[in-house]
């Protein structure tokens, strides 16, 4: 029973850690196959995360704070998608920008709750609010909302792509956008969209860092699971099942390394905290060698700008 | 320029009638008072030299273009084309000379997106299998585009306008991608659609396969109709005529007085390096100073191989290949260069110039000694006049040494970049379709360049997917095919005919090899 417990809590606990990276990177990864490259993920999160907290903390409303990052990161990436696909800006430079503005300004909206924990969220969703009852209960009780709904927005978003109509034109924009041109498709719309749809679920992210995760809002409290996330999509192959197997890879070392600490095993912490990235990072490059298959799965526009004709 | 008849009351409706269409592209005029009728069921040639008007002319009918004056009547009512989308409305199918096609999208996703509907591609596959097995076109609606052939590519092409039941086709040189088997199967198609009454536009210049397939010819010159006639009652030479006219320059051919050997390749084999390539196999020919080899066959038979074996893009063994007497198998492009090669790539930006870069840079990008470049560092005052002789002695039309390459036309970009190899007095030079998309003017302008460098005593080997600038310039012709180089002949001892056949036959033997 204990080892059950323990099996099972690990589980969950990975499927917990890896759930802001599975919102961040399916935004990105919806982007990405739009063909625009938002590296400013980490920035929109930061945003998220802050705007969620105070929202949250103003309000008392759990849902309002998730909503308001929600509209923070589609702002933010509206922002983006003005600067790159409008003014045709690079798309690299831009996205840096924008995690740089992003920092900043999460430190400043966030500044007044800096270090406060969250108070009033949904005693259902927090493990140590339910401590009288049964160890297997408590351990899924760590299952909050939001962690099932990133497990179903990996299927909803794998279906829309694979699938749907609509996912089809997105990707053929994200192939050839002059081609798509040619074809009476509106790719701006459709990038203009995809981009924002990336900037919500940044946003998102960032609400379940600081809202649901951790729960409290620190500067620079994503400690670069934007990036990582953005890492992900490119050695998922912008597939969203890989890219989930990325994010529970992640979970799972950042877990261990938990329990290591906890079995006494001593390693320099700095060290280890390293550990998760570096494991995500070469397992995904392990398995994302194949070069050929690497360009055939990326979108062929993916960066480039475009300009319609008339 | 015609006096089509007024049709007697009781004629049946045309199904598409142009009037008086005339466009102009800047300074040139594309199309200068067109009149053109097709009816339903006929499969109708539009003829012509490269720049006559043929494209502008469809692409007006397909709403591509808009023309400056003229009318459009389809079914008797005059109507507006704006876009390909009412071209579609309407019931007119085009297939363009360069697809839109996504590579990593399957073919059914392709064709799903190319009908604009609403339909997702799982559910259209049946109705593609069902259209492609009414007429005979074999595809695979499972299958990623990148997999696929040219001559592929093009049926799936077709059958995405097929799947609209089009009223008219219009096809624009199709077979100029296609080995003679596969145009044979096309044509098949188109007189089995134009058996159900769709109406086929058919561009090309191939005249003995329009004299085979089309009911009726409208042959375009300088932009004006020069002609309308029934194609299978004139002959080839009436045709060519009414083509060519009699105001276009021949090059001048030189009296050939082939020298020593210049290029010697022997038994060069190489693997592909890529899933899609060609394997080269044994490849073996002499090229003779003062001499122009040229060097047939339909695209991807390892043209694209042979010449970057030959350029020093990719290595082989070092005897495989001499310049002169020097073994250059194992030496890059500049070691070659060095050596006395000089190369014309396919791709004129990208490969032969930098779109980007203004055209004194790019003259020097091939220059690698003085004057140009001097203890490492280069003379832009040097280079900057390399650019302007090259501009002037090839009459190349540009804004000046410091324009980008980008903005030059393409005949003109092409002008400045066989200036360049011929200017640098190489030994040898490879020439890469030298004359492909290029103006009618900059053609001949090429064509002549090329004869006289080898009048000058330097060695030619021209790869050419049209015969008749191979038979117009070069001295010796060899077939490439399957990665095999056939025996070069004399071109007094060849016909456009004995060529075709040779580049067919290699191919046929190779599918009975294989079966």
């Amino acid at each position: 029973m204990a080892d059950l417990v323990l099996i099972l809590s690990i589980l969950v606990a990975t499927m917990r850690a890896a759930t802001p990276l599975l919102f961040a990177g399916l935004g990105e990864l919806v982007a990405e196959r739009s063909g625009v490259l938002n590296l400013g993920v980490e920035g929109m999160m930061l945003v998220g995360a802050a705007v969620g907290f105070a929202a949250h903390a103003v309000t008392g409303s759990f849902v309002l704070g998730l909503l308001a990052a929600i509209l923070a990161g589609a702002v933010m990436a509206a922002l983006f998608a003005l600067l790159t696909l409008r003014l045709l800006a690079n798309q690299v430079a831009t996205g840096l920008a924008l995690t740089i503005f992003g920092v900043g300004l999460s430190a400043l909206i966030g500044l007044p709750w800096a270090g406060v924990p969250a108070t009033g969220l949904p005693a259902a969703l927090w493990p140590g609010l339910a401590h009288d009852s049964p160890a297997l209960q408590q351990v899924l009780l760590l299952l909050d909302p939001l962690v099932w709904l990133a497990f179903a927005a990996v299927v909803a978003v794998d279906r829309f792509l694979r699938r749907s109509r609509a996912g089809l034109t997105l990707r053929a924009v994200g192939e050839s956008a002059e081609v798509a041109h040619a074809l009476g498709t509106k790719v701006l719309r459709i990038r203009f969209l995809a981009v924002l749809f990336g900037g919500a679920m940044a946003g998102l992210a960032g609400a379940d860092l600081s809202l649901a995760y951790t729960p409290m809002w620190v500067e620079n409290m994503t400690a670069g699971r934007g990036w990582i996330a953005l890492a992900l999509v490119v050695f998922s192959t912008w597939k969203p099942w890989w890219l989930t197997a990325g994010a529970l890879l992640f979970g799972f070392v950042t877990i261990a390394q938990f329990q290591a600490e906890a079995f006494g095993l001593s390693f320099s912490p700095d060290l280890l905290a390293t550990l998760p990235y570096l494991a995500t990072i070469v397992v995904l490059v392990l398995i994302s060698r194949d070069a050929t298959r690497l360009r055939l799965a990326a979108p062929a526009a993916l960066g480039k700008p475009f300009r319609p004709s008339d | 320029m015609t006096d089509s008849p007024a049709p007697p009351p009781d004629a049946p409706t045309p199904l598409l009638a142009v009037r008086g269409l005339s466009k102009r592209f800047g300074a040139g005029v594309a199309n200068d008072g067109v009149d053109l009728t097709v009816m339903r069921g006929e499969i109708h040639a539009l003829l012509g030299e490269n720049g006559a008007g043929k494209s502008t002319l469809v692409k007006a009918i397909y709403g591509v273009v808009a023309p400056d004056a003229g009318t459009i009547e389809w079914e008797g009512r005059e109507v507006a084309i704006p876009d390909p989308n009412a071209a579609r409305r309407l019931g007119i199918g085009m297939v363009f000379q360069h697809f839109s096609q996504f590579e990593t999208l399957t073919v059914a996703e392709n064709i799903a997106l190319g009908l604009g509907g609403r339909e997702s591609p799982d559910a259209l596959t049946p109705r593609i299998r069902e259209t492609a097995r009414r007429y005979g076109l074999a595809v695979h609606p499972e299958r990623h585009v990148f997999h696929l052939s040219v001559g592929e590519r093009q049926r799936v092409e077709i059958l995405r306008c097929l799947m609209l039941a089009p009223k008219l086709l219009i096809l624009d040189e199709p077979t100029s991608v296609l080995t003679p088997q596969e145009a044979e199967s096309l044509f098949a198609v188109l007189r089995r659609l134009a058996a159900e009454s769709c109406a086929i536009l058919y561009i090309g210049h191939k005249l003995e396969e329009i004299r085979a397939l089309c009911h009726t010819a409208t042959v375009l010159r300088s932009g004006r109709v020069a002609g309308t006639c029934d194609p299978r009652r004139v002959s080839p030479t009436e045709l060519a005529t009414m083509m060519v006219g009699s105001d276009i320059a021949e090059p001048r051919r030189r009296a050939s007085q082939p020298g020593r050997v210049v290029l010697t390749v022997s038994d060069l084999t190489l693997e592909p390096d890529d899933a899609h390539g060609m394997r080269l196999d044994g490849i073996r020919f002499e090229l003779r100073a003062g001499e122009i080899l040229g060097i047939a066959g339909v695209a991807g038979n390892g043209q694209k191989e042979l010449l970057a074996a030959l350029s020093g893009e990719r290595l082989s063994r070092r005897t495989a290949i001499r310049l002169g007497a020097e073994a250059i198998g194992a030496l890059g492009p500049v070691a070659r260069r060095r050596a006395g090669l000089a190369f014309i790539p396919e791709e004129r930006l990208g490969r032969g110039a930098v779109a980007e870069l203004s055209l004194a840079e790019n003259g020097m990008l091939t220059r690698l000694a003085a004057p140009v470049v001097a203890a490492g560092l280069v003379r832009r005052g040097a280079a900057r006049a390399l650019a302007k002789r090259l501009i002037e002695r090839f009459k190349v039309r540009a804004a000046g040494v410091s324009a980008p390459a980008a903005s030059l036309s393409g005949g003109n970009m092409q002008k400045f970049i066989v200036g360049r190899e011929l200017d640098a007095r190489p030994l040898v030079l490879l020439a890469a379709h030298p004359t492909w998309g290029v103006d009618v003017g900059a053609t001949v302008a090429i064509r002549q360049a090329l004869l006289d460098l080898a009048e000058a005593g330097a060695g030619i080997v021209v790869v050419s997917e049209d015969l008749a600038e191979l038979f117009e310039i070069a001295d010796r012709i060899a077939v490439l095919s399957s990665g095999r180089l056939g025996q070069a002949v004399a071109v007094s001892q060849l016909t456009l005919e004995a060529v075709g056949v040779q580049m067919a036959g290699q191919a046929a033997e190779e599918r009975l090899d294989a079966a």
